[in-house]
């Protein structure tokens, strides 16, 4: 029979060690996630094609992750896509002509937004449109406007 | 015809008895205040159940991360992207692996033990002889063991997810030459805290419960013999990782499910 003072130590020990993992799970291997909503405030912006873009896709500003697509919906008056932006806090000075680019990352990989700061004094508040933006540019698009001008002339 | 017919009859009633028996057991053994030195017998089935799992659990996760690491880059290699090794195993572990493998690790571990020590109480009425003294055994016995089965399963899946990300960390990165910021990185970024860890958490807690309560039951059920404590922890076993195999299935489509 062991003692119980050796069984309470290490059980004390075990809790330990599980609550330690999971903190090391919360803080080393987990970001920011949409979730987060805190410290947050939401853009809109309208573009002419989302192809590729997904939820939780990364919202970036001079390629510095700033934020995550929450929602994507469609503007049912214009037929454009309304992709509404979670950006964080720490950059709530963006000017009002802001523009927004649907990017590649790398060749083949995931789409994201690419915000492009303006020069106007005003910035975006909460709920905001951007308006100057450019919709996605497929692989397949490039190459079909590279074949229809090889074939012109 | 008619007979065939009696053995499935028979067989729903003895299935139908059986979870009606289990569903006694849990709320009968759940209902009622603490009293006191109700703690103690918790600390020792903690100590039973959890911290002696705590090596199996520990070696396996090391392997299991490791392996993964190195089937992961040599696949990812191939096309350069030898950096989201990290996420892919993040990912597979808190969502899947980690709470799925450490139950089927729990049950073979921890559920065959109960089991067979509660069989063994019963086949020596060892239970009968608690009744007489007016200690109900379902507080004294069954209890614990549930309250530490629930308790110990996501802790013994949290130290299972971070040591085989740390396995994987180790492999990729120290050994295959993984950059560590983009390894760390990568994970950081795909990773959230609720969806991914959390969600793999809700799951463990899940699965610690059915499988504790499959092995106490399968205990107090046994027939009183030799072969009946044999039959109870196969059961229990079996059950067990059906069950948690099953579950995992259909948590995931229900946390999961939104495919859109």
């Amino acid at each position: 029979m062991i003692r119980m003072r050796t069984i309470e130590i290490s059980v004390g020990a075990f809790v330990l060690a599980g609550i330690l993992c999971l903190v090391f799970l919360a803080f080393r291997v987990s970001g920011v996630g949409v979730g987060d909503t805190s410290g947050s405030y939401l853009l809109n912006a309208k573009f002419n094609d989302v192809a590729g873009l997904r939820v939780r896709s990364k919202v970036s500003l001079a390629g510095v992750t700033i934020g995550r697509v929450a929602k994507i919906g469609v503007d049912s008056e214009t037929a454009e896509a309304l992709v509404t932006m979670q950006v964080s806090q720490d950059v709530a000075n963006l000017p009002v002509d802001t523009g927004a680019r649907i990017q590649t990352e790398g060749f083949l990989g995931g789409r994201y937004i690419s915000l492009i700061p303006g020069g106007e004094e005003q910035v975006l508040h909460n709920g905001d449109t951007i308006t100057n933006t450019q919709g996605a540019i497929g692989l397949e698009g490039l190459i079909d406007t590279f074949i229809s001008k090889m074939g012109s002339k | 015809m008619l007979r065939y017919l009696r053995l499935l009859g028979q067989w729903a009633l003895d299935w139908i008895g059986a979870l009606g028996r289990a569903s006694a057991v849990w709320f009968r053994s759940m209902a009622g205040l603490p009293r006191r030195g109700d703690m103690t017998l918790l600390l020792k089935q903690v100590y039973q159940i959890g911290v002696l799992s705590l090596i199996i659990i520990v070696l396996s996760a090391f392997s299991i991360g490791a392996v993964l690491a190195l089937q992961g880059y040599t696949q990812l290699a191939r096309v350069g992207a030898e950096e989201s090794v990290g996420l892919g195993v993040a990912l597979v572990l808190l969502r899947e692996l980690g709470p799925v493998v450490t139950g089927l690790l729990f049950a073979g571990r921890a559920g065959s033990a109960v089991t067979a020590e509660i069989g063994l109480m019963k086949a020596t009425d060892q239970l009968s002889a608690m009744e007489m003294m007016g200690v109900d055994p379902l507080h004294r016995i069954i209890a614990p063991r549930l309250w530490a089965g629930m308790i110990c399963m996501p802790l013994l899946t949290a130290i299972f997810n971070a040591v085989a990300i740390g396995g994987s960390a180790i492999v990729g990165v120290d050994w295959l030459g993984v950059d560590a910021g983009g390894f760390w990185g990568g994970m950081q970024d795909g990773v959230q805290r609720w969806e991914d860890i959390g969600k793999g958490m809700v799951k463990a807690g899940v699965f610690g419960v059915v499988i504790s309560w499959i092995a106490v039951f399968q205990g107090y059920d046994s027939t009183p013999t030799a072969e009946g404590i044999s039959v109870a922890t196969t059961k229990t076993v079996v059950y067990s990782s059906v069950a948690v195999l099953a579950l995992d299935f259909l948590l995931t489509l229900v946390m999961y499910g939104d495919f859109n």
